[in-house]
């Protein structure tokens, strides 16, 4: 039946859909990883962190020295990117906005750019603008269902993503710090009478995002085999159209969000003209502020005055 | 880096000094040495002063002795023409070769044009403004030995029609470089007026890594060859995710694919069925090819690559220019570069045509997983 339905025309669309389904669902996950440190640190500092899509990078890079200099294999490298990054989140957060907490909205966003870029040409400089590509670090394996190919780097993306997402959700929902992140996104003020350490809440987050930002950084490396030091902008770029249309500040609407992102690219390039893809992206943005700029899962908060 | 500088510095005095008994031919190396494109630069450079040493060992010319004044414009087209003015005007140079990238190469030409002194480039292939303005008009004194991005259009699409059999072809174009819309246009343009058929045309921009989509909506059309006329940064990626994709159609491309890095991005399985046009191959049999390389290796050290070989052929070219035109009189160094017939160089044998560009043989390569198993020269027309 399914050979039968395959063989004919209208098979072949199907299998073509299907394949975009999946390239739209490995491209969505990574989208959907770095979304979610710019969805959690906007919940709990109300930050757009320009920075993130950098931490990014720094993780591919992270991962590429280990892989490449210490021949580690992808589990391990994982885990040191996401360490890294999580220091180097918690410590961009310490040295660069603590200071501008009290500050107005847009001091700190200014200085988020400026530390995305200190980011990109600080690594520029160490490593030279040139691209690098990842060892070959999983099996070359493909799996074929009729005419739709699946790559062992597209099954490690979707699995990995989503259990550090179980992990998030655990996290964020069953654990005291958890707590206290959500007790410190609703009130700051009512959050710190109540004992709550804030300055070590918000550290958390920073270090929470920004490992999964690394763990993105790992599987973009070894999903397209090319890293360069300004490869953080354009992605960084989308995943926070990403968590604005899932609802900036939720973590499940970042998920989404992500998912969204990476199908509505991949159907426009696939089925429309591949020059409008990043066109779509933004006016998609554009529409989502117009129409509903709380997002598919925001609150709608009243802004106090 | 300072040390080339030096050399130059001290060929001026020796020739100055050399002016009272044995008369020397100076030439003005206006090359990138430091900055983004030192790798063309530098590689270039070895290969002219290969070239001018050759010369020299062998007499000079009539007795004459080519005196290279090496100076480095920082890949900077700003300092490419305050180079290309000082060896003008004040180290007297009779022409001037480089510099190797097209935009650095039109900087230097208005200084020519006044001066009234040739440039030569080895490696600048941009269609327009290189020998010829916007409106069509020749520069009198600028001239180049590499064929253009066009041409290189032309014999992809021929190659696809004649020597793969190829009717249908897709495209993927890198849309943000002049390079590959150039490349894009020209073989559209000659694959669809001998009949074949263009079933799709994609674009990309300059730093995208994600092409499956366009990718799969390719793969599920008839085709026989898929053209790529972009740098290897894209077109490595490109090439790893169409063959992870199932698409084992032969993939062409042109003098931009010529990097280490490509098979690098793809991967050795994937580059095979890779065919792209360059300047030179190190595979060509002819013994001047042979006897460069193995000239080059035992001076060097190392093989040479397609900058190395132009900047080797620029050098013996000029070299000629001089010998024809019996004086080193720029204005009859000029007229000798412009009549030049018959030039036997390692990338090609090659005449002068109106517009100041040579009529030149092109080298096809064939990838094999991801080395180059053969090559196949086609000439021009």
């Amino acid at each position: 039946m399914l050979t039968c339905f395959i063989a004919t025309k209208g098979g072949a669309t199907l299998d073509q859909f299907l394949q975009q389904i999946v390239n739209g669902v490995s491209l969505g996950s990574i989208y959907a990883l770095v979304a979610l440190g710019y969805t959690m640190v906007y919940g709990i500092i109300k930050l757009i962190n320009f920075a993130h899509g950098d931490v990014y990078m720094v993780g591919a890079y992270v991962g590429f020295a280990v892989t490449t200099y210490l021949g580690l294999g992808f589990i391990p490298a994982l885990i040191i990117s996401m360490v890294t990054c999580a220091v180097l989140g918690m410590s961009i957060e310490k040295i660069a906005y603590k200071p501008l907490r009290n500050s107005t909205r847009i001091a700190v966003l200014i200085t988020a750019i400026g530390v995305s870029l200190l980011l990109e040409y600080t690594m520029m400089y160490f490593v030279g603008p040139e691209v690098r590509s990842y060892p070959k670090l999983l099996s070359p394996k493909v799996f074929k269902f009729g005419n739709i190919i699946i790559n062992m780097q597209q099954i490690y993306i979707v699995l990995t993503t989503i259990v550090l997402m179980i992990i998030l959700q655990y996290v964020v929902n069953k654990t005291k710090v958890g707590k206290a992140m959500r007790a410190v996104s609703a009130d700051k003020d009512a959050a710190q009478l109540m004992g709550i350490k804030v300055d070590n809440t918000i550290s958390f987050t920073f270090a929470i995002g920004s490992a999964l930002a690394g763990a993105g950084g790992v599987l973009v490396g070894i999903y397209y085999n090319s890293i360069d030091p300004l490869m953080g902008m354009m992605p960084g770029l989308k995943a926070f159209v990403a968590a604005v249309f899932g609802g900036i500040g939720s973590i499940p609407g970042a998920m989404i969000g992500g998912l969204s992102i990476g199908m509505l690219e991949t159907l426009v390039s696939g089925y429309g003209n591949s020059m409008y893809r990043d066109a779509a992206v933004f006016a998609f943005l554009i529409l989502i502020l117009i129409l509903k700029p709380s997002g598919l899962l925001g609150k709608n908060t009243k802004e106090k005055v | 880096m300072s040390l080339l500088i030096g050399c130059g510095n001290d060929a001026v005095e020796n020739g100055a000094n050399n002016n009272t008994d044995k008369e020397g031919i100076k030439v003005g190396i206006n090359y990138e040495l430091t900055g983004g494109v030192a790798s063309y630069g530098q590689s270039s450079v070895d290969g002219i002063l290969m070239a001018f040493d050759e010369i020299n060992e062998a007499g000079g010319i009539d007795g004459k002795e080519i005196i290279p004044v090496v100076i480095d414009n920082k890949s900077e087209s700003s300092e490419a023409t305050s180079v290309a003015t000082r060896l003008m005007t004040q180290e007297g140079v009779v022409m001037c070769l480089g510099p190797a990238t097209s935009g650095n190469f039109m900087a230097t030409i208005p200084v020519a044009q006044s001066n009234g002194i040739p440039v030569l480039s080895s490696s600048s292939t941009a269609d327009v403004g290189v020998t010829i303005d916007a409106d069509g008009n020749v520069y009198d004194y600028a001239f180049r030995l590499c064929f253009n991005d066009s041409f290189q259009g032309v014999t992809m699409a021929n190659f696809a029609l004649n020597n793969l059999n190829a009717t249908k072809a897709v495209m993927i174009t890198d849309t943000s470089s002049d390079y590959g819309k150039g490349l894009a246009k020209n073989f559209k343009e000659t694959f669809e007026a001998a009949g074949g058929q263009l079933v799709a045309e994609e674009g990309y921009v300059k730093d995208d890594k994600d092409f499956n989509a366009i990718l799969t909506s390719i793969r599920g059309k008839d085709f026989d060859v898929i053209f790529i006329p972009g740098y290897y940064q894209e077109a490595g990626l490109i090439i790893k995710q169409a063959r992870d994709l199932g698409i084992d159609a032969p993939i062409l491309g042109a003098d931009g694919f010529d990097s280490p890095v490509l098979l690098e991005l793809a991967g050795e399985e994937a580059l095979t069925d890779v065919y792209f046009s360059n300047h030179y191959s190190s595979l060509d049999e002819d013994p001047l090819v042979q006897d460069f390389i193995a000239s080059y290796k035992e001076k060097y050290g190392v093989e040479p690559n397609a900058f190395n070989a132009l900047g080797y052929d620029l050098g013996k070219w000029a070299a000629d220019a001089i010998k024809r035109a019996g004086s080193a009189d720029p204005d009859a160094i000029r007229d000798a570069l412009a009549e030049t017939k018959g030039f036997e160089g390692v990338t090609g044998t090659f005449d002068m045509d109106e517009n100041h560009n040579p009529v030149k043989s092109i080298v096809v390569i064939e990838l094999k997983n991801g080395v180059q198993s053969s090559s196949i020269k086609v000439d021009p027309n």
